[in-house]
């Protein structure tokens, strides 16, 4: 089974609307949505059956036991995240705490253990035919890296035979992102013609490049700044990066999503210029697999 | 006097609305916690800026006192060390917690430091601007936002914009720890109001007073509208779906230099703002 991975950098430049035509179109019956911060691809993926839920478990939090503690401070010393809060009795930020178990070990008279922790929760579409992973990160937690892990195991050992999975990923370049490019054959990065889009754009290709991951680019709401958009393409014709098509700014597009749909289920500009996309998506694929 | 921005959907115009308000206010500091695509300094273009280095803390190991023993490996939660051969440290792994150098038995154990990324400060008019760059590759960029905020400390009168980054995680969370008051924009989409939950319920679980801000407004529903009116959420202001606005924002200029509509648009948020904090203050006292 193939992966590709949608990516962006910056947040809102259409991931989810281009990740839900692409499913749409290929008919693909894997799929995962590994923006666990804000998870919307089940929105627009038109599963009417409920999820199978798993709880995910982050790293251990660390609890005190105010009847052993006898206010030493060593715990307070040498937590390097201020988790350690004294009030009337000493206690712990949970939000601040990473679970590393510093302070378990330095308490001379064990008050201090590390309890599990809730971080998230995973949840499994299926119905036989075609499998959905998503999960939802819980507010505030630290662990996205590893749910997002999890999502991609989950979706893994669904065990279904396709030849290709649609991954819709998290903006930005940092842990969740990282995680999500682990094993995937191809990263498709939805830039957004702007002086920010630009820059956001360049440090994710720079982050994909690291990981040696085939790297494709397409723009959407090109029309909204066609001297930005030239740009884009200019730079991907400089650093040899596969460029496959510009996607219009549509009012149509926003009527889907608010109706549940992908912008391939009406027949709008949006929907029209995104199947070319997919279809040098597609082909990109297949010249590897030659390769 | 704090003010951060956010809004858990990327995209929904955190950069543009935390810009325009510090672009309005008489005097300003923007903190741009956004590290791992910083975009705010695009906007001001400060000058005269002057860069420095964020460093973690990461295990250096003495092979010569390392005896194999393995008990740094066990106690890493983050399984940021791994012996094959030889002690082997994953260092972008690694939350810099010091554990294993206290377990070491051999004391074969040191911490060195290792650069992450970059702060950046310079000047635009009357607003003092403050960047976290997190090198590409880099997992994590809470120290350098912990480093951000900590370097600020600001006169009494003195207003400081954060913008934060998109989601709802750990990075979010240490972005809005010490703000005085919360701004979440919001877009007219079903993402945008899913993800507005989201943020909606961190703000409350940090007890933080909010307001919410709608962006992209067009003629007709707007369902992140409804979401305020439906929970008495006090809504702030409103920016319409504008493709002059929209052209300036994706051009990098700020608009509220542009012209004096926008001008007021924004000043007119910042003194909703302003009435809230002071509503807020009072509530408290």
């Amino acid at each position: 089974m193939k992966q590709l991975l949608i990516l962006s950098g910056k947040g809102g430049t259409g991931k989810t609307t281009i990740a839900s035509a692409f499913i749409k179109l290929a008919e693909a019956r894997v799929y995962a949505d590994c923006d666990v911060d804000a998870p919307n691809l089940h929105l627009i993926t038109g599963w009417s059956t409920e999820p199978e839920k798993t709880d995910y478990y982050g790293l251990p939090k660390a609890e005190i036991n105010p009847e052993k503690c006898i206010g030493c401070d060593q715990c307070r010393q040498n937590c390097r995240f201020e988790a350690i809060l004294v009030e009337e009795e000493y206690k712990v930020d949970p939000f601040a705490c990473e679970g590393c178990g510093v302070c378990e070990y330095v308490c001379p008279v064990e008050a201090i253990t590390m309890v599990p922790a809730v971080a998230g929760e995973l949840m499994l579409y299926s119905d036989g035919k075609k499998v959905f992973s998503t999960a939802q990160l819980k507010m505030g937690s630290g662990t996205s890296g590893m749910l997002v892990t999890e999502v991609k195991k989950q979706m893994k050992s669904a065990a279904i035979d396709a030849q290709l999975a649609i991954i819709d990923g998290s903006p930005g370049i940092g842990c969740p992102v990282i995680a999500s490019l682990s094993g995937v054959d191809m990263v498709l990065i939805v830039a957004e013609p702007s002086v920010s889009g630009i820059s956001d754009m360049e440090r994710i290709i720079n982050t994909a490049a690291k990981f040696r991951i085939k790297t494709a680019v397409c723009i959407n709401k090109f029309d909204t700044n066609i001297e930005k958009a030239e740009e884009i393409e200019e730079f991907c014709k400089n650093h040899g990066l596969p460029f496959i098509g510009r996607i219009p700014f549509d009012a149509y597009a926003v009527k889907a999503v608010n109706n549940g749909q992908t912008i391939v289920d009406l027949d709008c500009a949006s929907g029209r210029a995104v199947k070319e996309v997919y279809e040098r998506a597609v082909e990109l694929f297949l010249e590897e697999k030659i390769g | 006097m704090r003010t951060a921005v956010l809004s858990g959907k990327g995209g929904t115009g955190k950069t543009l609305l935390a810009v325009n308000l510090a672009a309005v206010a008489k005097t300003a500091t923007y903190i741009d916690c956004d590290v791992e695509e910083p975009n705010g300094h695009l906007f001001f273009k400060p000058e005269d800026v002057q860069e420095e280095e964020v460093v973690v803390k990461i295990p250096q190991v003495d092979k010569e006192r390392c005896n194999g023993c393995r008990k740094c490996v066990e106690f890493c939660n983050f399984n940021a060390l791994a012996y094959a051969k030889e002690l082997i440290a994953f260092e972008e792994i690694c939350h810099s917690c010091g554990g294993c150098v206290m377990v070491c038995p051999e004391k074969a154990l040191t911490e060195k430091e290792r650069v992450i990324g970059k702060i950046q400060k310079g000047t635009a008019g009357h607003v003092r601007i403050y960047t976290g760059i997190l090198n590409t590759g880099e997992p994590s960029g809470v120290p350098i936002i912990k480093k951000l905020l900590a370097e600020e400390n600001p006169e009494a009168n003195k207003r400081v914009f954060i913008d934060c980054p998109p989601g709802s995680a750990c990075i979010v969370m240490e972005s809005i720890k010490d703000a005085d008051y919360c701004i979440l924009v919001a877009e007219p989409t079903l993402f945008g109001v899913h993800n507005l939950n989201m943020v909606y319920e961190l703000v409350q679980l940090l007890k933080r007073p909010f307001g919410v801000v709608l962006n992209k407004c067009l003629e007709g529903e707007n369902p992140a509208k409804e979401f305020c009116l439906e929970r008495n959420i006090k809504i702030l202001g409103r920016i319409p779906f504008d493709q002059e606005l929209g052209r300036l924002n994706s051009n990098a200029r700020i608009a509220a230099g542009e012209s004096e509509e926008y001008a007021a648009l924004f000043a007119d948020i910042l003194e909703a703002v302003r009435r809230e904090v002071r509503h807020e203050t009072v509530a408290d006292s």
